[in-house]
């Protein structure tokens, strides 16, 4: 599923508002998540899963064209963890 | 944990609720769209579809095998079914964004 087949499933689960509009929903949806996790917050939705951020310690990589080392700084990293009714709707029969 | 903790978490009731203040749309109507954006997704992924939002993420789906655990209590072995799962892959515009946070 990509994001203008959910926009399709919306708008027919909601035949009474604008596809603009329901655009504009879905927009809002994941820009609030994206925000709140850009903040440093935690993000939960019973059933589906929590979104979070974890710490990420600064170390040393490199470029893996050349090899040469580069400073990578310390940095916070998205994290998902699917809730349980999720996990148990994924169950293979 | 750490200090991050202190600002608060995040719910569908605040989601309905700035798509109430956006949009103009009643609270329960509001709410009826987060679920629904919820449910579309689970639905999907229930049935063995990834869900790719551009911008945000993919949300993958991953298959098993069958593997021998171990209860950490009794030591005894019992098989781990297969199973699926699911595992969310962030997209570059959302890294880069949550890694500015420092």
């Amino acid at each position: 599923m990509i994001r203008s087949e959910l926009l399709q499933e919306m708008a027919e689960a909601h035949p009474q508002m604008r596809p603009e509009e329901i655009e504009q929903v879905v927009d809002i949806f994941f820009e609030e998540i994206g925000a709140r996790l850009a903040e440093g917050g935690r993000v939960e939705l019973r059933g589906f899963g929590a979104f979070s951020t974890r710490p990420r310690d600064a170390r040393t990589g490199r470029n893996p064209r050349t090899g040469q080392a580069v400073d990578v700084p310390a940095k916070r990293v998205p994290y998902f963890k699917p809730g349980k009714e999720m996990r148990d709707r994924l169950k293979v029969v | 944990m750490d200090m991050m903790r202190s600002i608060g978490t995040l719910t569908r009731a605040d989601l309905a609720e700035t798509i109430n203040r956006k949009m103009g749309f009643s609270r329960t109507e509001s709410l009826a769209l987060v679920e629904t954006i919820l449910e579309r997704m689970c639905h999907a992924l229930s049935e063995g579809e990834n869900v790719k939002i551009s911008g945000f993420g993919s949300f993958v789906l991953r298959d098993k095998k069958e593997r021998i655990g171990r209860n950490p209590k009794t030591g005894i072995e019992v098989p781990i079914t297969p199973r699926r799962v699911m595992t969310f892959r962030a997209s570059q515009k959302l890294k880069d964004r949550i890694a500015q946070t420092g």
